[in-house]
This record gives structure tokens, C-alpha cells and sequence, in this order.
């Protein structure tokens, strides 16, 4: 048997982007598209809010990007190790019931989390189109895993070098100009893509959820650092969310609260390059 | 022969201008000397009012005549059988209106200085590994426990030293509940708090971390897996905002937030992954002791640091030690002022806040006289950080997972007197069924449903 929060399985899915499977029985049992779990890798590392990508059996499947300190160490934890902490699942499952018909758009690693949006949609019967952008062919991910989880699958890259040639949106575009319509449609990406996506359902008016992964501590509604106005309201993410009717979210407050610690992480970030480069030197 | 020295023995003190640079404990404790001399001011009172003021009943006058006599294990001994947790309790507790409000020497003079001694005798056991870990034969019964803060550490040491089989369910990665998250390092220090559950783990208490009730296991859950009654101390955690223009700003945080980053995630240390926001002016909103630790945390984070209180200083909540000590750190106090809006400036960050001059009504429900606004007098007040220190309520997850479970308006779980619930074996305790209060008040629930809980067992 595995030990507790062992990293069972890891995969490079790109340079920069890796899954890891780890070893946590009851999260794994309890688990839905949606929801995410918070890790710290080291005992004295920061809380990483991911949101869950797959569970299986007791195996529950994240997918992180090195973007910064804390995440390039847990980068450095190798399969077989073993992650300091993993607690979940957090937040609200993805509404997925009485759809019929459904338009699941991720941008980058947001197609980790799109796809089991998109999986839990067809397991439910609807019929689902899976639109996941990506800046070049060399960095898609998920590829065949997110083809098995709809019905139509559409790669976007930024530069043309596969599938569509142009952002999400401009795809999403295309279809809902020749005439598809959807119950709903899903957005998992960067905020930007995420606004942009609301911009364009909006014009047809189609019922559009994304999901928030703002800055957050403890997850379970005690720090409030996670609030998002939600049609004048404030929401905190962690527990009313993540995921909320992108229609009413005011993205340029969640985008400028996004960047509260910019600067910090800017730092640490390259603070850990020179020690990981002064090891190699030394 | 006692001491009639109407005044308490000083405990010495880090330098404030010293002090509000670092982290380390501001009050240092007695020495072997100031204890003996101060617990000699002890009259022993054969019916002594100091232990009716304790809410979970410390033999005061039987652990310091220990110390009169130089017997630290009795005097720890004494103090251990009531108070699970008594070297947080030295320091934390509000003895001013609890034990030393009762003492008879407080009437002609100061009382005698229980809280310090407690402190004394506590840190003395710690330093000598002295614990009280006795327990009895294990019993068979299982109990579950939600949330390893003050109510439910004392609830699973009071069990454990029953015979019961105790599993704690904590959330964060850390066990101490409001001791790890949100008071300071510098008035509780956190290796006192992990003593202590290390004392409550030599009893046989399991202590299970990262485990949310009402998301990784549900009450119900509980049940099945065997135990048979639960008791729920999962505190009042959920932050409370002004309602005001601009609270989600860049810049505006609730007081959980930036103690937890601080305290909890250590962000205080250069070297901490956790970022904390770097503030020149900070103004913290609100007046109690969670106010008060947020201000003295942002002061040796380097910010000039206001607290922005809407009645007068009368009416403060917090305890008057820690007023006293935040104003020798240099926190300034703008008194009689309500917060209208924060303004942000073109990056969505804080700039400054509008304020609004108030001034004493007529008393209000609470008694006190109710603060009204003095019209036209508004002001401006630059600042780059806004920390929120208004209040918590308890959080949803439980009660809304938890079918049958009732809670009142405020969200508070209802809980009778003996800390039972609506749901039978269900029993709850501290701020998750009072609202936010102190430790001490809810170490008394957690150890009043301990009781409840071992009779009810007991009756089944």
C-alpha cells in the first residue's frame, strides 16, 4: 500500500507542466468535477490550491505548471515521495445536471480541469464540444484523454502550428456563428480567456460558468482572501465556488486581486533559479 | 505569613521600541524568585471566589500554596487536572475579569497575579518535561472530536483521561485551531502550543490533520465508522466585512487572513514561501483583541499602524493589557472614527479611506452608549493597507452537511446548557455554538460536554 500522500504516479506532461497521482483514500472517494484540494509540499511550504483533474480508485490526479517557488518544489518531489500535506475535496462539484448540450472551453493547463468538466458532462448524456487552446503544438496537453471525454474535440494554438489557428474564443465564435447553440457553456483558463469567453456567450446569450483559482489560504471560507464579486455580491471562492455564472463576475477586480503578490512571487521565483543553478555550479 | 504588598510582582518585559521589530514573547515570564515572592501574596482562602471565576475551575489557592512551598510538580500537578492546556492559559486568558476580578486582594490592591503563576508553573512542567499524561484503562468507546482549538483539545483530554479512545478531525495542516492561526507568536508562542497537543498525543489522542468535516467526512460519516459521539469545536472562522465601497480592493484583508499568513504560514520570516503584503500605513478596523494582534503584527511588519474604532476608548473590547501594550508599540488609536469607503487607485489598489467623525448616543442593547455620526465630518486618510478586525461567525460547512443539526440566526449551533445538540449524540461547544468569545470560555464547553458526552455513553 502506498504511504499517506505519496506521489504514486508523475508525468511530465510538458517542460513546464506535470500530473502527479497521490495517494489520499478518502478525497479520492469523495472527489467530483469541480472541486479542488490544497497541498503543501514541503512541511514548511506554502498551501497550493489545485483543482482535481481525475480520481482513480484512491489515486487523486492534479495538474500543476511551474509558475513559481512554491511550485517548482513541489516540482522537485519525485514519484514515490511523498507530499507534506493533501487536504480535500474543497469547494462545490460543476453543475453538470440537465444539460443537454454543452461548449467546455480551456485555455493551457486549464484543460486539466476542463476535461473532467467535459467528462462528467458526457458521462451525464449530454453532447459536448471541447474547445482547448494552447500556444503551440509542442505544449498541448491531454490530447487524447480529452477526445475520449466529448463528442467533438478542438485544438486552438496561438501560432497556427495545430488545429485551429487563433485563441479559443474566435473558435467558439465560429461555431456559434454556423449555428450551434448550447445549454451551457464552460470556461477553465486564464482569467483573460475566461472574460473573453463570457464577452462572446454573452452576444447570444448562452449560460456560462467558469471557474475562479484565486489567491487562497485555508480553503474552507475562514481567510476571505479568495472573495469575488459575483453580481454585486461578494463570494469567497473556496466555498460558494469555484465556479460561478461568468456573466456577473467582475473579472477586472479578480484580475487586479490576482497580481496582489506579483512582485513577492516575481522574487521568490528568481531566487529559486539562482539556488537551483548555484547546486548545479556547485 | 503572607506578603501584604498591595501590588503585584512585575513580570519582566521586552522594551517596547525593541520589541515591535520582532516576534519573539513580549512578556518574559517570572523567575524562580519573582514566583516565590509572588505567590506568597496568596492568602489561600479556604472558600476562595478565584476558583467560582474560572470556567473550568482551577484549584488557585491549592497550586500556589504548592509553589509557597517550592513543590513545582504538586503545584503543576493541581493545575493539570483542571486545565488541559496551562501554559496557553497563563497567557492568553483575560484573568482581569475572570479568577483575579474575584481575588480579595484585588479589593485593597492588585490581586494576586494567577494568570502569571499559572504561566510559571506551566512553562516550568514544559521545561522540565513534567506532564500530567495519566489516563484510564481504555474503556472501548470511541469518540470523535472536530477541530483541535481550545474547545475540542480540552474536550479530547478530558476523554482520553477517561479511558476514551479520542480522534481529533483538524482542517489546516497544523493542530491549535485559533492558538496556531491566530494569536501571535509574540504574546502565545507556537512550540507552547505543539507542547501542549504533544501532551494530549502522549494521553492516546489521535489527531487526524487535514481532514474538513462536511467535505472529506461528514458527521454522518462518523457514525458509521464506529464512533459514538461527536463533539464539534470547529470555532467561529468565518470573517466578518465592513459592507462598505472598496473592501475588495488590492490591499484590504480580513484579520484571519493576515494573522494566518503571518502566524500560521510564518510569512513574518524573510525566508517564508507565503507572501504577506508590504505596507507603509495600515489601518485596522475594529477594537478587540483580534484587532489589537493585527495591529502589533503589521507595526513589526515595518507599517505605521492605526486602529480605526468607531466608539471611545472606554468601550475597547479588547483586553486592557493588550491596548496598553499595542500603544507602547506605537500603534496609534483613532477613536470615535467609522469607516465610509476605501478608495482604490487605477490598479485596483488601495490609496486611502474615508473616515466619519462619530460620537456617544444613548446606550444600545449591549449597554453601551450607542456611536452616532457627526454630519460633515468626513475625512480623508491616505493608507495602502485595510485590515478588517470586525468580528467572525461561525463557518457553514458543518451545519449545512449535518442533516437534523440546528443552529440559530447567527449561524451559531444550539447547544443546551450541558452541550448537547438536536442531534442525539451530537454535542458541540466554544465559539462554533456561542459566536466568537475567548479560550478560556471555550476550554469550560469543551470540558462541560466531555462530561455530557461520558454520561450519555455511559447511559446507552
Amino acid at each position: 500500500m502506498p504511504e499517506k500522500y505519496e506521489i504514486v504516479r508523475k508525468k511530465a506532461l510538458t517542460p513546464d507542466i506535470s500530473s502527479i497521482s497521490v495517494y489520499s483514500p478518502l478525497v479520492a472517494k469523495k472527489a467530483l468535477a469541480g472541486q479542488f484540494i490544497i497541498l503543501r509540499a514541503t512541511a514548511d511550504g506554502e498551501r497550493i490550491p489545485l483543482t482535481v483533474s481525475s480520481t482513480d480508485g484512491e489515486l487523486v490526479t492534479v495538474v500543476y505548471q511551474k509558475v513559481g517557488d512554491s511550485t517548482m518544489t513541489l516540482d522537485e518531489i519525485p514519484e514515490g515521495g511523498c507530499l507534506a500535506d493533501f487536504v480535500g475535496p474543497l469547494g462545490q462539484p460543476t453543475p453538470v445536471d440537465g444539460v443537454k448540450r454543452a461548449a467546455v472551453v480551456g485555455g493551457g493547463l486549464g484543460c486539466a480541469i476542463a476535461l473532467p468538466v467535459a467528462k462528467a458532462l458526457h458521462d451525464a448524456g449530454a453532447k459536448v464540444d471541447l474547445i482547448g487552446g494552447f500556444r503551440s503544438k509542442d505544449i498541448v496537453i491531454l490530447e487524447d484523454e480529452m477526445r475520449a471525454a466529448c463528442d467533438n474535440l478542438y485544438i486552438c494554438t496561438d501560432d497556427g502550428s495545430y488545429g485551429y489557428h487563433g485563441f479559443t474564443t474566435g473558435k467558439l465564435e465560429e461555431l456559434l456563428t454556423a449555428g450551434e447553440r448550447y445549454d451551457r457553456v464552460y470556461a477553465i483558463g486564464p482569467l483573460v480567456m475566461m472574460k473573453m469567453v463570457c464577452r462572446v456567450t454573452k452576444k447570444y446569450d448562452l449560460p456560462t460558468i467558469v471557474s475562479m483559482n484565486p489567491i487562497m489560504i485555508d480553503g474552507t471560507g475562514m481567510c476571505g482572501c479568495c472573495r469575488v464579486t459575483v453580481g454585486g455580491q461578494v463570494k469567497f471562492a473556496c466555498v460558494d465556488g469555484p465556479d460561478f455564472d461568468g456573466h456577473q463576475i467582475d473579472f477586472d477586480e479578480t484580475i487586479a486581486r490576482a497580481a496582489t503578490y506579483k512582485e513577492f512571487e516575481q522574487r521568490r521565483r528568481a531566487e529559486h533559479k539562482c539556488r537551483l543553478e548555484g547546486m548545479s555550479n556547485g | 505569613m503572607a506578603d501584604m504588598s498591595p501590588d503585584k510582582t512585575k513580570m519582566p518585559e521586552q522594551d517596547p521600541d525593541v520589541r515591535n521589530k520582532n516576534f519573539l514573547e513580549v512578556a518574559l515570564g517570572y523567575t524562580d524568585e519573582l514566583a516565590l515572592r509572588e505567590s506568597h501574596r496568596c492568602l489561600g482562602c479556604k472558600n476562595p471566589k478565584c476558583v467560582e471565576g474560572c470556567p473550568v475551575g482551577v484549584p488557585i489557592p491549592e497550586f500556589i500554596g504548592h509553589i509557597q512551598k517550592g513543590d513545582m510538580e504538586g503545584a503543576y500537578r493541581a493545575l493539570s487536572r483542571a486545565n488541559a492546556l496551562p501554559a496557553v492559559c497563563g497567557r492568553v486568558c483575560p484573568q482581569e475579569n475572570q479568577c483575579e476580578g474575584r481575588c480579595v486582594r484585588g479589593i485593597k490592591g492588585e490581586s494576586v497575579g494567577i494568570g502569571r503563576l499559572e504561566r510559571y508553573t506551566a512553562d516550568w512542567a514544559l521545561e522540565h518535561g513534567v506532564a500530567n499524561t495519566d489516563v484510564a484503562a481504555p474503556n472501548g468507546h470511541k469518540v470523535a472530536v472536530i477541530g483541535s482549538g481550545p474547545a475540542g483539545l480540552t474536550c479530547a483530554g478530558e476523554l482520553a483521561r477517561l479511558g476514551y479512545a479520542v480522534t481529533v478531525y483538524e482542517a489546516f495542516h497544523v493542530a491549535g485551531g485559533v492558538l496556531s492561526y491566530g494569536i501571535p507568536e509574540f504574546r502565545l508562542p507556537k512550540s507552547i502550543v505543539q507542547k501542549e497537543v504533544a501532551n494530549l498525543e502522549k494521553m492516546g489522542v489521535d489527531i487526524e490533520l487535514n481532514t474538513v468535516i462536511g467535505k472529506t467526512l461528514s458527521i454522518d460519516e462518523l457514525f458509521e465508522m464506529g464512533f459514538e459521539a461527536v463533539f464539534i469545536g470547529s470555532g467561529a472562522g468565518l470573517p466578518q466585512f465592513m459592507k462598505i465601497p472598496g473592501e475588495s480592493l488590492v490591499g484590504v484583508f480580513s484579520a484571519n487572513e493576515y494573522l494566518t499568513r503571518i502566524n500560521l504560514m510564518k510569512a513574518y520570516k524573510p525566508d517564508s514561501p507565503t507572501p504577506i503584503f508590504e505596507s507603509r500605513k495600515v489601518a485596522v478596523l475594529g477594537g478587540g483583541n483580534v484587532a489589537m494582534d493585527a495591529a502589533r503584527c503589521a507595526r513589526r511588519m515595518g507599517a505605521e499602524v492605526h486602529i480605526v474604532y468607531r466608539r471611545s476608548e472606554a468601550e475597547l473590547p479588547a483586553r486592557a493589557e493588550e491596548v496598553h501594550h499595542a500603544k507602547e508599540e506605537g500603534i496609534i488609536f483613532d477613536l470615535l472614527c467609522n469607516p465610509v469607503l476605501i478608495e482604490g487607485d487605477d490598479k485596483g489598489r488601495v490609496k486611502s479611506m474615508k473616515l466619519i467623525r462619530m460620537e456617544l448616543g444613548e446606550p444600545d442593547a449591549s449597554g453601551r452608549r450607542r456611536p452616532v455620526p457627526v454630519e460633515g465630518s468626513e475625512f480623508e486618510m491616505e493608507v495602502d493597507t485595510v485590515i478588517v478586525a470586525i468580528g467572525t461567525s461561525p463557518n457553514p460547512l458543518i451545519r449545512t452537511t449535518t442533516p437534523g443539526l440546528d443552529a440559530n440566526k447567527w449561524g451559531c449551533i444550539t447547544t443546551a446548557p450541558d452541550g448537547s445538540t438536536s442531534r442525539e449524540g451530537v454535542f458541540a461547544g466554544g465559539d462554533a455554538s456561542t459566536g466568537a468569545a475567548t479560550v478560556i470560555l471555550a476550554m469550560g464547553a469543551g470540558k462541560t460536554a466531555a462530561k455530557s458526552i461520558h454520561q450519555y455513553i455511559s447511559n446507552k
